[in-house]
């Protein structure tokens, strides 16, 4: 905790992620990354598939643990200590838990709770974490999904709605917790090419709105125009990070170089 | 005045048939309408109890299976081999005669419960139906999206909200098919509660082919009380899944 609170600035960043290392076995997949995003930035994860991007993300809130490496949510460092041949350990179950509901995710697979309706999703974690008595936070949900454009869906089941539907409502689920970070682990990914710009539209809206974002993603658009930071992984190691002006207009690393022409072709 | 000879009643009529020129004795049947009933009552009483309590007991179970719970989950494991793999009839058997033949059991002071027949029969149906209850939600909890538990551990829920939360709300409701057959084998299987001097429907009709040596009638009525029983349960079941599976339905336009 004291070095939160030192001279290095980590007390002022929303998200400061320090010296990250992930070994599944023997397979080292993330060598030593660092991101630093104060309030408001949006940073784009950019990289090719099995180059760690994602599993970076995952250990900073928790859901896969770090074998090292530090991480500190507006200034509070997520304590851990050494759990031996299982790497690094949380020593407060609690403290986990208050800060994963600051850092709200969204997934992939979008990964809504398939029993409960939208509305439902969207008030579940804010009620039972966050203890926000149930008249307010339907209200709050349903002024959420008016913002993703998700407000006349909102008594559907996820398995009743398109790709592009559900993962609107996962970021409405995200967002209802009012959380300081919002990490995106490719969230268009898994949808439909003409699906892509109606989740797409409601991303670039909260980067304008001042949301904190980690967005792990594959649109090359979204990273250049959106982004304050973009940082390109390759092998478990940052390879180029910067402004997208810097990043895109003058790329330092050959492989990123590469990486861009394979995309954008 | 010579008594008429008058034409006679229906009631009569069918008691004629009924007596002498029918298969099945409908009229012995309804004659002991008490007793039969008294069966259905037992049969529900010794079903619903087991169920509840079994299925109560089944959840945690269910949960420690699911979560891999150290050595618990061996614990468990091993007690729902035993009663799967034995026959219902052979547990009570156990239960019910064998736990008698030891002198400590008879001197503790579980003796007054488990010399009862009834006792011993709820208490082997309860540790039957739980064993099969907790496969069946254990396959239930395992079949859940691992991406819905994800999503409830990135949202800051505890391990006690995702079960409770998440897992088992989703689970139990995935469960419902396989879960109302369990009913069904209960009911079905309830019938040894006869064998350990228990009159529940099985019995009653025992009772009345061992009395008039009528095989038919006993039975018969036995079995179609069972159906009754069964078209009731699977009705209900009917019912309930549409309430809970709305969210697996396609949707309706």
């Amino acid at each position: 905790m004291a070095e939160a609170g030192n001279g290095s600035g980590r007390g002022e960043a929303a998200l400061v992620a320090e010296g990250i290392h992930k070994s599944f076995g023997s397979l080292e997949v993330l060598k030593g990354i660092s991101v630093r995003a104060n309030d408001h930035d949006v940073v784009s994860i950019l990289g090719s598939s099995g180059s760690g991007k994602s599993t970076f993300l995952r250990c900073i809130n928790l859901l896969e643990t770090p074998n090292a490496g530090q991480v500190f949510v507006k200034g509070e460092l997520i304590r851990m200590r050494d759990g031996g041949s299982a790497g690094l350990v949380p020593e407060d179950k609690k403290q986990v838990e208050r800060i994963r509901a600051k850092l709200a995710m969204v997934f992939q697979q979008f990964n809504l709770w398939s029993h409960m309706t939208v509305l439902q999703n969207v008030i579940e974690a804010p009620i039972h974490v966050l203890k926000v008595p149930k008249a307010e936070a339907t209200e709050h949900g349903e002024e959420v999904l008016r913002r993703v454009g998700m407000f006349e869906r909102k008594d559907y089941y996820p398995a009743h709605l398109s790709g592009g539907q559900q993962q609107r409502a996962a970021i409405a689920r995200a967002l209802a917790m009012e959380p300081e970070v919002m990490l995106f682990d490719e969230p268009t990914s898994a949808l439909d090419p003409e699906l892509v710009g109606e989740v797409l539209r409601v991303m670039r809206k909260l980067a304008e709105e001042g949301r904190t974002m980690l967005v792990v993603t594959h649109e090359m658009g979204f990273a250049r125009e959106v982004s304050d930071q973009v940082m390109f992984l390759h092998e478990g190691l940052v390879e180029e990070y910067g402004p997208p002006q810097e990043v895109f207009g003058n790329p330092k690393s050959e492989r990123f170089r590469q990486f861009l022409a394979g995309t954008l072709k | 005045m010579e008594p008429e000879e008058r034409a006679p009643s229906l009631l009569e009529a069918i008691k004629d048939f009924s007596e002498h020129s029918s298969p099945v004795d409908f009229v012995i049947i309804a004659q002991h309408w008490e007793m039969f009933l008294t069966g259905i009552g037992y049969t529900l009483l010794i079903v619903a109890v087991s169920l509840i309590v079994g299925g109560a007991l089944s959840l945690p179970l269910a949960v420690a299976r699911a979560y891999r719970t150290p050595i618990v989950n061996q614990i468990i494991f091993g007690y729902v081999y035993v009663f799967r793999g034995t026959p219902l009839l052979v547990q009570l058997y156990l239960v019910y005669y064998g736990l008698g033949q030891f002198e400590a059991v008879r001197d503790s002071i579980f003796w007054p419960v488990l010399k009862d027949p009834l006792w011993c029969t709820l208490l082997t149906f309860v540790l039957n139906t739980a064993a099969y209850t907790t496969e069946i939600f254990r396959g239930a909890i395992e079949a859940i999206p691992y991406g819905e538990v994800e999503a409830a551990k990135a949202c800051g829920m505890s391990s006690f909200q995702r079960t409770t939360r998440i897992v088992l709300p989703n689970a139990l409701r995935r469960a419902l098919p396989a879960y109302s057959n369990e009913i069904i084998f209960m009911l079905h299987g309830s019938v040894v509660a006869s064998t350990v001097t228990i009159v529940d429907i099985l019995g009653a009709g025992r009772i009345l082919n061992s009395k008039y040596y009528l095989a038919y009638e006993g039975f018969l009525a036995a079995a179609v009380l069972y159906m009754l029983l069964v078209l009731i349960i699977t009705r209900g079941f009917k019912v309930w899944e549409k309430h809970w599976h709305a969210h697996l339905r396609p949707r309706e336009v």
